[in-house]
């Protein structure tokens, strides 16, 4: 996604100003306006009701809201299940991206294809297969009943089912990437005495470093978010397996609407943070490195 | 240090990218490996490095069989078609790269990496670039610093892989003069893989002719150039005449044709089918349709720039020639495009002709 973005000066620009390429001015116009009415429409619309309802009943109620027990735990295990996810998929994304990038295997298709597969399962299957593994009656559940091991309704399978939906994210950024950069400047650090670990810290890692930042930036917002796949491992238990989304559930179910609202702000400032620091990265995946002007360094 | 390829065999699937190759690089030499795309000289070039095995057969460098030891410990320079250049470093850091990955007993200390660096890059008559980033040089400049940084870590030997392949004409033939130079001011054993004949012959002190994974011949440019061993040689190796015939009494009969022979070179039977390879300047027309001997051709058209006018004509089966004459010659002929004429060989090479030799 990010390749896409870099790079050169706006083509639309130049489409716009030559004679032959250009379009009636209504066309234009007609184009920008459906646009935006669509995005004000079903985008901007929503995420202002949002806050709107949030505070209908005054910045007590929302603070209340967001610091009842129940909610912080609700933020805690959002926070938790995250912080465990993203660094996970972290490491195997960048594991896998390198595997198909830099090496040739049998089976590289279809570990392409397993990658892929948490975007193309709907979530609540991603859910159901930790049940019908771990539950009390799936495959592992009376072993690790008879251990006192709790996967499902408890942190751990909120966690596995969080990594599981949020996996392919960083591998997806960076394997187009990694094999747009090719193995030549791996292959000239090894034949200059370099190690397989310092290659990949001096080569690798700085030239993949923003689309896998970008990975991980799009891999947490999904992390946080994610309500399908952990709602079903989840169990609702309050103030225990309730992750954000889930809280913000409950409380609507109960119409405490204010109080949900106040939670699903929280979540949506999220998101909109996120987003500033995906403008942002690909500001700088966009333009050549600020040092590039410098004189010499050592 | 010398190099010595034994027997090297390498697969590709079901394509053999070198097939029982045995060469010898004497050390402080310049030897070019020179063949079409896919002969196998880059597959060989890699395996001599350690960034590729051999399926079968040894590397053997300064006479020890390298085959167990690791790309790392090789000591060797790499240089790449598309450069290789770090390009989050800047040149300075790309050069000094190599050096500050030694183990930490035998690297250098900051100021003398420092040192080094400058005097590397001074080499390559580009130190005023050290700040800058790969991606704010030139091809040429690219290629210079990638030199440069190959060096750095003083390899015994360097290998260098269609060095010049992603560069302008103008700069290939600049940089072409300038890899010979440096050559004769550090006499390190050198390796360099081309497909441009020129460019071979031009630099190297030895040309390694390679076709379908085999080595075809080995010598010095002009060796390769005036003695061709084989017929692929003969045709990859400058501009030439193609003939298909079978021995006769008195020459080479192609067609109705007799194309006459001087020397009865190679022994060759009466009535064999060869192959007869005549340079463009190595034939000579005669206008007019009268008189025995030569080969009938149609006259295309007449280029005439430079010292020689080169000639293209057609074969009555629709074959190409191409005959190089002196500008005088030619204006004393004073074809016409269309007009028939023979065709005579001052020198034809003859080899008998084998299936599948790759013309």
């Amino acid at each position: 996604m990010a390749a896409i973005l870099q790079r050169g000066a706006d083509p639309a620009a130049r489409f716009e100003t030559r004679a032959a390429t250009r379009e009636a001015p209504w066309v234009k116009w007609t184009l920008i306006a459906v646009a935006l009415l669509f995005f004000a429409l079903f985008l901007l619309m929503p995420l202002i009701a949002v806050f709107i309802e949030a505070l209908r009943k005054g910045w007590e109620a929302y603070f209340a809201a967001l610091t009842e027990p129940d909610a912080l735990a609700s933020v805690r295990l959002t926070l938790i299940a995250a912080g465990i996810a993203v660094p996970l998929n972290l490491v195997f994304g960048v594991a896998a991206a390198w595997a198909i990038a830099k090496f040739e295997f049998r089976g590289k298709h279809f570990l392409i294809t397993l990658i892929d597969l948490p975007f193309s399962v709907s979530p609540v299957i991603a859910g159901l297969i930790y049940v019908l593994m771990f539950g009390a009656f799936g495959w592992f559940g009376p072993w690790l009943d008879a251990h006192g091991v709790k996967i499902v309704f408890a942190v751990p399978g909120i966690v596995l089912a969080t990594v599981f939906v949020t996996f392919p994210f960083v591998a997806r950024e960076l394997i187009p990437l990694m094999q747009a950069q090719g193995r030549e400047e791996e292959e000239a650090a090894i034949v200059l005495g370099a190690s397989g670990w310092r290659v990949f810290w001096h080569v690798t890692l700085p030239n993949i470093r923003w689309g896998l930042l970008y990975g991980v930036i799009l891999c947490n917002a999904r992390a946080m978010g994610e309500f399908g796949a952990v709602s079903v491992v989840s169990g609702h238990i309050r103030g225990e397996t309730n992750t954000m989304p889930l809280h913000v559930e409950i409380l609507y179910n109960e119409y405490q609407f204010a109080a949900a609202f106040a939670v699903a702000s929280l979540l949506a400032l999220l998101a909109l943070v996120t987003l500033g620091i995906k403008v942002w990265v690909e500001r700088r995946v966009s333009r050549p490195s600020p040092r590039a002007q410098d004189g010499a360094t050592s | 240090m010398s190099i010595q390829v034994r027997n090297i065999a390498k697969r590709f699937g079901g394509f053999t990218a070198l097939d029982g190759v045995t060469l010898d690089f004497p050390s402080g030499e310049l030897v070019a490996l020179l063949g079409p795309s896919g002969c196998g000289k880059t597959t060989l070039l890699r395996i001599i490095a350690g960034l590729e095995t051999a399926d079968g057969g040894h590397v053997l460098l300064e006479g020890e069989d390298a085959s167990g030891r690791n790309v790392r410990e090789r000591q060797v320079g790499f240089v790449f078609q598309h450069y290789a250049l770090f390009r989050h470093m800047t040149v300075f850091d790309n050069v000094a790269f190599g050096m500050r990955m030694k183990p930490r007993a035998q690297r250098p200390t900051a100021r003398q990496i420092r040192e080094k660096v400058h005097s590397l890059l001074e080499l390559v008559q580009l130190d005023w670039l050290a700040g800058r980033f790969p991606s704010q040089l030139s091809g040429g400049q690219r290629q210079r610093i990638a030199l440069a940084r190959a060096l750095a870590v003083e390899p015994r030997v360097l290998l260098l892989d269609e060095p010049f392949g992603a560069l302008d004409a103008k700069v290939r033939k600049e940089l072409r003069r300038w890899l010979r130079r440096l050559h004769d001011e550090l006499h390190i054993t050198s390796i360099f893989v081309t497909h441009d004949q020129e460019e071979a012959l031009e630099v190297a002190d030895r040309v390694v002719l390679m076709n379908r994974g085999r080595v075809e011949q080995v010598g010095a440019p002009e060796e390769v150039y005036r003695q061709p061993a084989t017929p692929f040689v003969y045709s990859f190796l400058g501009a030439v005449n193609l003939f298909h015939g079978r021995v006769d009494s008195e020459g080479v009969r192609v067609g109705g044709d007799l194309l006459p022979r001087a020397a009865q070179e190679g022994g060759l039977a009466e009535g064999a089918r060869v192959l007869a390879f005549a340079r463009p300047h190595e034939l000579d027309i005669i206008a007019g349709n009268g008189g025995e001997g030569g080969m009938a051709a149609k006259v295309c058209r007449a280029l005439s720039f430079g010292v020689t006018t080169r000639i293209e004509l057609e074969g009555s089966d629709g074959q190409h020639f191409e005959v190089e004459l002196t500008r005088e010659r030619a204006e004393a002929l004073a074809l016409a495009a269309g007009q028939t004429v023979r065709l005579v060989p001052s020198n034809l090479r003859v080899f008998e002709y084998e299936e599948g030799a790759g013309i």
